[in-house]
């Protein structure tokens, strides 16, 4: 099932991702793609907050995996610098995968790796749009997110229109 | 006493022996970093840029190599040091088990050390009579805060970045503009060759508190690339690395103002960057602030920091247990008041 929305700030980002918090459970996989810069670290920074995650959460790109502890155990993730999915090996993702709710950003690189069961998360530049606005699109795979489609478009609220 | 310090937490495998601590003076008989030396031979071609498994096929070579480079054998080592936190949980475990293996070995103690201390003592290591309080700006890849240096062991944030770190949005700068990896240093080369007045990027949250914020900056690049196609990279990087080494300074020389420290000091990876370290200079000549810049080998991730903290550590906290283990995560360091 797929979902289509635009923000047009980094804040409206932040808000977006801190509704769709209310239905995330531990154990979740939340894969995020999109262009350098689209917005993956902020969409995070959101989630989080929604999460109730008081500490600053900051990119994992170059620690690769951030862990912190709010409503649920968040473990953010950054795979981008990774050239092969083996390279995860380091990382013991099934222990994440297990303990919390899991954001990885970049995530379609270590696809191979990943259960099949995830919410994805692309953000993108609008073709020919301001600096600031992005368009977002969420696909929900697997039974888990399957189950919550209703929540996920009721969560999208004012932004979400139905593909 | 040497202390034979042991680093794995990111891409670095190193290995370093130092003499003496933080108290009494230091001096680092060697200092190996697999990157700088030609053991990728030894270790059969390819190394993979993030790999446990390639620490673990560097650790024999470096090992030996900064043994030979010092002129010592294990029974002239007092102690072993390694990073156990933070880092990834595989690469940490190589250093980990190195020292806790060469410590039951030579029947030495083992302390376990933070990287981001090791990072803090790195202006240590070249000037032992400095006096604390300090303010140290600590950036790189991973990292980018303004640590007020009280006393050895004790540490405050008083600033950090909200979301990319500088050395991050180096990289991340380079890719796009497909300068290549790792980005720092290319930037740092191409800006030569460019204006930095060319382009104005913003100055986030300058004249606004000591936390940082590059993710914009990072953006403001790449929106203007989107625009203006046919800007010079040598100019784009000019202008962008003006902009972060602007905050850099500026947010630096706040921090030793409001918190009234003795000094600025550098560490990370990014401190390696030749226009940071001259302006830097600058700023706080100008401002009548003493600056303490390591050499370059001392600011990248290496193990003579790791050996000189855990020298110190070992004095004021003992030994770590051999059931002392690793602890992979950021966002849950407790190193930091």
């Amino acid at each position: 099932m797929e979902l289509r929305t635009a923000t047009n700030n980094p804040d409206q980002t932040k808000e977006l991702a801190a509704s769709l918090s209310r239905l995330v459970k531990s154990g979740d996989l939340v894969v995020l793609t999109g262009d350098m810069g689209a917005g993956k670290t902020c969409f995070t920074q959101g989630l989080a907050k929604g999460l109730g995650i008081e500490g600053r959460v900051t990119s994992p790109t170059f620690t690769l995996a951030n862990t912190y502890d709010g409503r649920l155990v968040l473990n953010h993730l950054d795979v981008y610098r990774l050239d092969d999915p083996s390279e995860t090996l380091d990382l013991d993702l099934p222990e994440m995968l297990e303990t919390g709710v899991t954001v990885i950003e970049w995530g379609e690189q270590i696809d191979a790796v990943l259960p099949a069961d995830r919410l994805e998360i692309e953000i993108r530049w609008p073709e020919n749009g301001e600096d600031d606005k992005r368009v977002i699109k969420l696909t929900a795979i697997g039974e888990t997110w399957l189950q919550r489609s209703g929540d996920l478009a009721r969560a999208t609220g004012e932004w979400a229109t139905k593909c | 006493m040497l202390t034979l310090g042991i680093e794995t937490s990111c891409d670095e495998t190193s290995v370093a022996i130092i003499e003496g601590d933080a108290d009494s003076g230091m001096t680092v008989l060697s200092n190996v970093i697999s990157s700088q030396v030609a053991l990728h031979a030894e270790a059969g071609g390819v190394v993979p840029e993030i790999a446990s498994r390639a620490h673990l096929t560097m650790m024999e070579p470096v090992l030996a190599q900064a043994l030979a480079d010092a002129g010592v054998t294990g029974k002239d080592i007092g102690a072993v040091a390694a990073t156990s936190e933070p880092g990834l949980i595989g690469a940490l475990l190589v250093g980990v088990s190195a020292g806790k293996a060469l410590s039951v070995a030579w029947n030495v103690p083992y302390v376990a050390v933070n990287h981001m201390e090791g990072h803090l003592f790195a202006t240590l290591l070249e000037n032992p009579g400095l006096e604390l309080p300090v303010v140290v700006l600590l950036v790189s890849g991973g990292h980018t805060m303004l640590v007020a240096m009280d006393q050895l062991g004790s540490y405050r944030v008083v600033g950090s970045t909200i979301d990319d770190a500088a050395g991050e949005a180096f990289d991340k700068v380079a890719r796009y503009l497909g300068l290549g990896y790792p980005g720092g240093p290319v930037i740092d080369r191409l800006a030569k060759e460019g204006d930095a007045k060319a382009i104005r990027f913003p100055r986030a949250l300058v004249g606004n508190g000591l936390d940082f914020s590059f993710s914009g900056m990072k953006t403001a690049v790449i929106n203007y690339v989107r625009k203006h196609p046919e800007a010079e990279n040598a100019d784009l990087a000019a202008s962008f690395q003006e902009a972060v080494v602007d905050v850099l300074v500026a947010k630096t020389i706040e921090a030793v103002k409001v918190t009234g420290a003795n000094a600025a000091c550098l560490g990370g990876g990014v401190a390696a960057n030749s226009r940071l370290r001259e302006r830097m200079a600058q700023a706080c000549k100008a401002e009548g602030i003493p600056a303490f810049i390591p050499g370059r080998e001392f600011c990248t991730d290496n193990a003579a920091m790791i050996a000189a903290a855990g020298a110190w550590r070992l004095k004021a906290d003992g030994p770590s247990g051999l059931d002392s283990g690793a602890t992979p995560s950021g966002g849950r360091s407790t190193l930091f008041a």
